[in-house]
């Protein structure tokens, strides 16, 4: 009898699964990860002791952890990586996980797990976290046999970042963590699902496109955050395209930044706060094309009166977001930049009259002219939109990032703050996460150490992630946390006011907490903005201090964010700020949200 | 009150689809045979708010690694389009095909009906299940369960026609589907 024994190259490696975990993060490229240790997860933290290549960040509550990894994710465009223990760790990360899948961030979250043979006994800090987070993430896993840890992980990785991103959550048990198996790396690692989302777009429906934006005489481009996902390739496609087709563009909240906003084809923001011309132009516009954006309620307001006179572009890479809430005449299922770039080539074959846009570029200037985002200035009282216009005055041109909480102040740093660079722009979109700001400020400080980072925040917002202020001190993570405080939850204080009858129910900041004190309680500096006068040097002692700072603005109490499109209305039925509001929403609209 | 609810405006999450009537649709679902796989079938539909009217599961290739879900499901064609999409985005999904009315697919299902009577009525009984081929697979001398196989409808008949005879119970798979011919899901 021979026996073959077949050559390696090289022996096979054994790791315990903790280790298997924190191998496969250093192959897949991670640099920082953000976590919060505990019972279940104590072997994995044992190997990261010993994992200088590994920079682990220690939050000081789990939403922290996945709100930083979000940030440090969008503004790199890698996978952003968590770390949490079993239970209480798990389920306070569900609210990132939750907010990283509505805004498609791709994200990997390592939950420890009690041993599997506990598993269902109700043991100490025992959650069923796949069954908790199944519907809230992109896909998740229970690891059972330590074999598989390396796939799972890799796997994790190509999943999170491919297709349309989302967050990825990794289940594993405490006896999986201490249990061995040979090491596969990412090239090795057999892929346990046949996922493969597809990117080329159908050269026919590119062709159809074309010829629609070729020959029609009020396009606009709607894009979202699919393009800022896809990549700087996809945004520098996007302004080409916008170029050859003299077309404006316009943007959800989250896709801010893939068009430049000093561009002269740039309208602003779109939707329920967006900019006047960019509504009108929705909805009069002859052919929408939508890049990876997907008709959220905020964007359209009334359906039934949404954009009607136009054919619709929709491409997207998920194909349930085409024609999920408006009809798509022409579909590309496809990555946005591939698209993009596919469409920049048809649309010049198409040699377009360059002349016949005149009449719809006439018609915006008329709109622009009606300057929507105009506020009443104040010598006296720091009027918030004033606040956000001297921030970005006095950064301009710096290395800066935005984050930001939500509410009133989310959408005035949207409407104020102009973003030329993708990237740059971190906000909660989708779930809408008062929190979001100061943790996505940390991930974007600790993955761009160098830059200015802001979290523009609101009074009521910042409270609910505040305690992360000690995790930026221990790290050295000078974030700046720009508070424009008005003593109220502004967005729900105006709502009652315009909706509610003024019963302004339980929506006054009471007990607000002195910031200054505070910030300066955690180690971090604290400086306070109570007069328009004093705005631009403290803003400037702001940005020059290498420390954690927050600038408590004390700005206008009462101010509404306008325009606004009230809830049942449409795009062309905007409220600006000097409109009356009374009868401006009717009882029909007041039942929305 | 009423009379606004009536010319209310459009709701900021009305789909305007439905003017559109309801349909029943079968898909045919290929899945990645794996824990939990089965509850992100079904906590897809419950979380989006469709219907499922049956829902067979069951490993088909072992060596694969894959099994078969049959849905049955009701809604406008709009929402049957978008319940493709979603079963199509799962990753745990390799393939899902819409079955309905496929001149080409064999719908069965299979229903154990359980039918109580004693004298003319067990008569009467047996005599209905052999125009619909229903097999006696057990008896006593107060009842009868019978198999029966086929179309749905088939299956509703035979039970409708139980009911006035001494219907006790009823037990259904669910609709299974097949396509003609050599091709595969």
């Amino acid at each position: 009898m021979t026996v073959h024994i077949a050559p390696t190259e090289q022996a096979e490696e054994i790791l315990s699964g903790a280790q298997i975990v924190v191998r496969a993060l250093v192959d897949q490229g991670v640099t920082e990860l953000f976590g919060y240790p505990g019972g279940a997860v104590l072997p994995i933290y044992d190997a990261l002791f010993h994992e200088p290549r590994l920079r682990h960040i220690l939050v000081r509550h789990e939403q922290g952890a996945t709100h930083a990894a979000e940030g440090y994710a969008r503004s790199t465009g890698k996978v952003g990586v968590v770390v949490v223990t079993s239970g209480p760790g798990a389920t306070n990360a569900v609210t990132g996980i939750v907010d990283a899948l509505m805004d498609s961030i791709p994200l990997v979250v390592i939950t420890g797990q009690v041993p599997t043979h506990l598993i269902g006994t109700d043991a100490f800090q025992e959650c069923d976290t796949v069954g908790i987070t199944r519907s809230c993430t992109k896909h998740n896993y229970l690891v059972k046999d330590v074999a598989d840890l390396p796939r799972i992980m890799h796997e994790a990785f190509r999943i999170a970042a491919s297709g349309r991103p989302g967050p990825v959550v990794i289940d594993v048990p405490k006896d999986v963590q201490f249990a061995s198996a040979p090491y596969r790396g990412p090239a090795e690692a057999k892929p346990l699902h046949d996922y493969r989302p597809r990117t080329a777009p159908d050269p026919r429906a590119i062709a159809e496109a074309a010829h629609l934006i070729a020959n029609a005489r009020r396009p606009v481009f709607y894009t979202g955050g699919g393009v800022i996902n896809s990549g700087l390739d996809a945004c520098a496609a996007l302004r080409e395209l916008a170029r050859v087709t003299g077309a404006p563009v316009t943007s959800t909240l989250m896709g801010l930044g893939a068009f430049s906003a000093d561009d002269p084809a740039w309208l602003g923001m779109v939707g329920m706060h967006g900019a006047f011309e960019s509504n009108n132009a929705m909805h009069d516009c002859d052919v929408m094309v939508a890049v990876g954006a997907r008709f959220d309620d905020r964007v359209t307001g009334r359906l039934d009166a949404f954009s009607p006179g136009s054919k619709k572009i929709h491409i997207d890479i998920d194909p349930s977001s085409i024609g999920k809430v408006v009809r798509a005449d022409v579909r590309v299922q496809a990555d946005a930049g591939e698209a993009l770039e596919a469409l920049v080539k048809a649309v010049k074959r198409e040699r377009a009259a360059p002349d016949r846009l005149k009449p719809w570029w006439e018609q915006i200037d008329l709109w622009r002219a009606k300057r929507g985002f105009a506020y009443r200035p104040s010598k006296d009282v720091i009027k918030p939109q004033y606040a956000i216009e001297r921030l970005f005055a006095l950064t301009r041109g710096r290395d800066v990032y935005v984050t930001t909480e939500v509410g009133q102040h989310q959408m005035w740093a949207a409407q104020y703050f102009r973003f030329t660079q993708p990237r740059r722009w971190m906000t909660s979109g989708g779930l809408g996460t008062m929190g979001y700001g100061l943790p996505a400020a940390i991930g974007v400080q600790a993955a761009h150490p160098k830059s200015l980072v802001i979290d523009i925040a609101g009074d009521a917002s910042v409270q609910m992630t505040f305690q992360e202020m000690s995790t930026a001190i221990q790290h050295d993570l000078p974030i700046k946390v720009f508070i424009l405080n008005n003593e109220w939850m502004g967005m729900v204080r105006q709502w009652q006011q315009l909706l509610h009858g003024e019963r302004y129910s339980h929506s006054y900041s009471a007990s607000l907490p002195d910031f200054v004190k505070l910030a300066e309680a955690y180690g971090a500096m604290g400086l306070r903005a109570s007069h328009p006068d004093e705005l631009d040097g403290l803003i400037e002692e702001m940005i020059d201090t290498p420390l954690p700072v927050v600038l408590d603005c004390r700005v206008e109490r009462a101010e509404n964010c306008f325009p606004m499109i009230p809830s049942g209305k449409a795009h062309n039925e905007m409220l600006l700020g000097e409109d009356v509001l009374e009868g401006a929403i009717d009882d029909a609209g007041r039942r929305l949200v | 009150m009423s009379e606004q609810t009536e010319e209310a405006p459009a709701s900021a999450y009305d789909m305007g689809h439905a003017e559109e009537a309801e349909d029943l649709a079968t898909f045919a679902v290929l899945v990645d045979n794996e824990p939990g796989v089965l509850h992100r079938v079904v906590g897809l539909f419950a979380a989006r708010g469709y219907n499922i009217e049956s829902l067979t599961v069951a490993e088909t290739d072992r060596n694969a690694h894959t099994s078969r879900i049959t849905i049955v499901t009701r809604g406008t064609p709009h929402v049957l389009a978008q319940i493709e999409a979603q079963l199509e985005k799962m990753v745990s999904t390799r393939h899902v095909q819409n079955v309905t009315r496929d001149p080409n697919g064999v719908e069965r299902e299979l229903a154990l009906v359980k039918v109580g009577g004693v004298g003319a009525d067990r008569i009467e009984a047996r005599a209905l299940a052999d125009i619909f081929r229903a097999r006696v697979i057990d008896t006593n001398s107060e009842s009868f369960i019978f198999e029966i196989s086929g179309a749905p409808g088939k299956i509703d008949k035979f039970v409708d026609l139980m009911r006035p005879i001494g219907l006790l119970e009823v037990s259904r798979t669910g609709v299974l589907s097949i396509e003609r011919g050599e091709v595969r899901l």
